[in-house]
């Protein structure tokens, strides 16, 4: 177990010194760090002061170390917009997107395994094929449309939910959280729904598909020829197994959710890490983005961490060993 | 199944012989056909394209040519009728344009950049898979290594680092589909080809003298398309809504080639005002494109399953 753990950890740092190598390569190589820097009327004498400046003109490996240095200690550098280190700013924003996050994860899985459990155990049902049929629409309707619809019924038509901002917070370990309070909840709702809409219909295949393998099995007929209420079974024998993979998928997705919260955080104007890339992009802030991507790359390689480790603790049948 | 039998070259037609005697495609069509919203799928799929590539001929308007808008026709709702008697039957924007037009233009840039990606990303990634299978140890490795780091981090966060990189424009796009999209076949190509190496009929192959290239792509590959095809299918979907959302955000086509994207883009601030028709009817077409798409995929993933076959 710790000699898998450590191989893993390796792994992992592995990858986020890849990544830091792919984004050291994209900003300087592939984008041009000089145009951004200066105003388009600038003169040659002061392009040079420039370069000089931030050591433009240094080898590239040297120019790669200390940015690697840089981050280590925590600087990824000022953003230009903000004039505030381009970390603090990311982190200011990370609960936002983390609260939208995971509000839609929780919203797929209570809609999400239900239905599954629903449409599994009736397979041939009409509300099992309209179910499926909806899946399909789940996953083809593009999330920022939907949206956009979203808005114009409830917000717009309706007046129902407000249309964008995170409304009232209320502080909880030196953050604030609009999960706390009911006007926040109020601005949550539309956002975590749009954010959520494709989970759920993953989540409900997956719980459909482990349903229709669990049901036949020997242990649900004893259960039921033991005299078993119906709804005693599905509870205590079919959801049981069912909820291991949709464990794997939920920490998965979280990733996802995350990365795709930039979509719905656009369009709902919430003030989270996603809404600060785009923006970031669009004003040609090099700093913010480099900052943000290595952010997500930790996250992420995190997250896929802790999940592998999930996985092999829930399920004791996953061998360790590769 | 086609999975356990080389695709015949030139199949020997015998149309009055039974269920036996018809090759693994004629079996897979025949499925196919079987379910009506697959084929109700394919029906939508090829008006679609047929509308996007007849555009030019059919459109009321060419919505790109400054002379044909008048700006006195802006923000007119669905069924309007302009000063020149022409009927806009979906509205128009905010400069006049009719929106059945600046549709009809835009399924053009949309499935181009879905089906140009989706080719490219399937050479490259199925190549790659199959070289991987077929050579193992170190290249295997290699290959393989950057596929799961790829797969690690979701489509839209890959593409949106490529394309905060090299800006926007529709080459730019389509290669950041590309390198978003080609592990998933690599992948796929690798496990079906690893499990078709060790049959005979490569080794017979083998014996007789082919070329490893030519064991590859005559052997190999054609017993591997079916899951590729599944794949590919459902990636010509998800490269239309990848882009559609990429230009929303404003990092994919220009405004000079928008796609439906970009047209829901541009509604999407008179949305509050309840001048809806501007980004609903894009998407609207948006929707349809890909539920038609993704309904094919669906039924393929049916049929080419070795486990469903009855």
């Amino acid at each position: 177990m710790i000699s898998w753990l450590a191989r893993r950890l390796i792994q992992a740092v592995a990858v986020v010194l890849a990544m830091t190598v792919i984004v050291f390569i994209g900003v300087n190589v592939i984008g041009d760090p000089v145009a951004v820097l200066l105003p388009p009327d600038a003169g040659e004498d002061e392009r040079l002061r420039v370069i000089a400046a931030f050591g433009l003109d240094r080898p590239l490996w040297e120019q790669y170390f200390s940015f690697l240095g840089g981050a280590l200690r925590g600087d990824l550098g000022r953003s230009f917009v903000f004039n505030e280190p381009a970390l603090t700013v990311i982190l200011q924003r990370m609960p936002a997107t983390l609260e939208l996050a995971i509000a839609a994860m929780l919203l797929a899985v209570l809609i999400g395994v239900p239905l599954g459990l629903y449409a599994g155990v009736r397979p041939n049902s009409r509300g099992a094929k309209a179910l499926m049929a909806g899946s399909i629409l789940g996953f083809s309707l593009p999330t920022f449309w939907v949206g956009l619809v979203m808005i114009m019924v409830f917000s717009v038509q309706l007046g129902w939910l407000p249309a964008g901002g995170r409304g009232q917070t209320a502080e909880l370990f030196g953050m604030q959280w609009s999960l706390l309070t009911a006007d926040g909840l109020r601005h949550l709702a539309l956002p975590a729904l749009n954010l959520a809409l494709f989970k759920i219909s993953l989540v409900m295949r997956l719980v459909r598909a482990e349903t229709r393998e669990v049901v036949p099995q020997d242990y649900i007929r004893t259960a039921r020829a033991k005299g078993l209420a119906e709804g005693a079974v599905i509870r205590h024998h079919v959801l049981k197994n069912t909820l291991i993979p949709v464990v794997t998928i939920v920490g998965l997705e979280f990733g996802s959710v995350i990365a795709f919260s930039v979509v719905t955080e656009t369009i709902f104007s919430w003030p989270g890490m996603g809404k600060l890339i785009i923006d970031s992009i669009h004003l040609l802030d090099r700093p913010m983005i480099v900052a943000y991507l290595m952010v997500i790359v930790v996250l992420f390689v995190l997250i896929n961490l802790i999940v592998d480790l999930l996985y092999t603790v829930l399920d004791p049948r996953v061998r360790l060993e590769n | 199944m086609a999975s356990t039998q080389p695709m015949p070259p030139a199949a020997p037609t015998q149309s009055s012989a039974g269920a036996l005697h018809r090759t693994p495609l004629q079996r897979a069509l025949r499925a196919f056909a079987g379910s009506r919203l697959a084929m109700l799928g394919l029906i939508a799929l090829a008006a679609i394209v047929a509308l996007a590539i007849a555009a030019p001929w059919i459109a009321p308007q060419n919505p790109y040519d400054l002379m044909q808008l008048d700006i006195m026709d802006g923000q007119l709702p669905p069924g309007s009728t302009a000063a020149t008697g022409m009927t806009y039957w979906l509205g128009t924007d905010e400069q006049g344009r009719d929106m059945l037009s600046a549709i009809l233009y835009g399924l053009r840039i949309s499935l181009l950049v879905g089906f140009v990606s989706a080719i490219a990303a399937a050479a490259i990634g199925t190549t790659l898979g199959l070289v991987a299978a077929y050579s193992g140890g170190r290249t295997d490795n290699a290959i393989m290594r950057i596929v799961d780091l790829q797969l690690s981090f979701p489509t839209i966060l890959v593409a949106l680092m490529i394309l905060a990189f090299l800006g926007k424009g529709v080459g730019n796009v389509i290669l950041a589909l590309v390198i978003v999209e080609w592990a998933v076949y690599a992948r796929t190509a690798r496990a079906s080809a690893l499990v078709q190496r060790r049959k005979e009929y490569v080794e017979a192959a083998l014996s007789y003298g082919s070329s490893g290239l030519r064991v590859l792509f005559r052997h190999l590959l054609p017993n591997c398309l079916p899951p590729l095809m599944v794949i590919a299918t459902v990636q010509v979907a998800r490269a239309i809504a990848l882009e559609a959302t990429l230009s929303f955000l404003g990092l994919g086509v220009p405004v000079t080639e928008p796609s439906l994207g970009l047209l829901i883009a541009n509604g999407y601030q008179f949305m509050l005002s309840g001048k809806f028709w501007i980004s609903f009817y894009p998407g609207i077409a948006l929707l349809v494109t890909v539920v038609a798409i993704n309904l094919i995929g669906d039924r393929l993933r049916d049929v080419l399953n070795p486990r469903n076959a009855d």
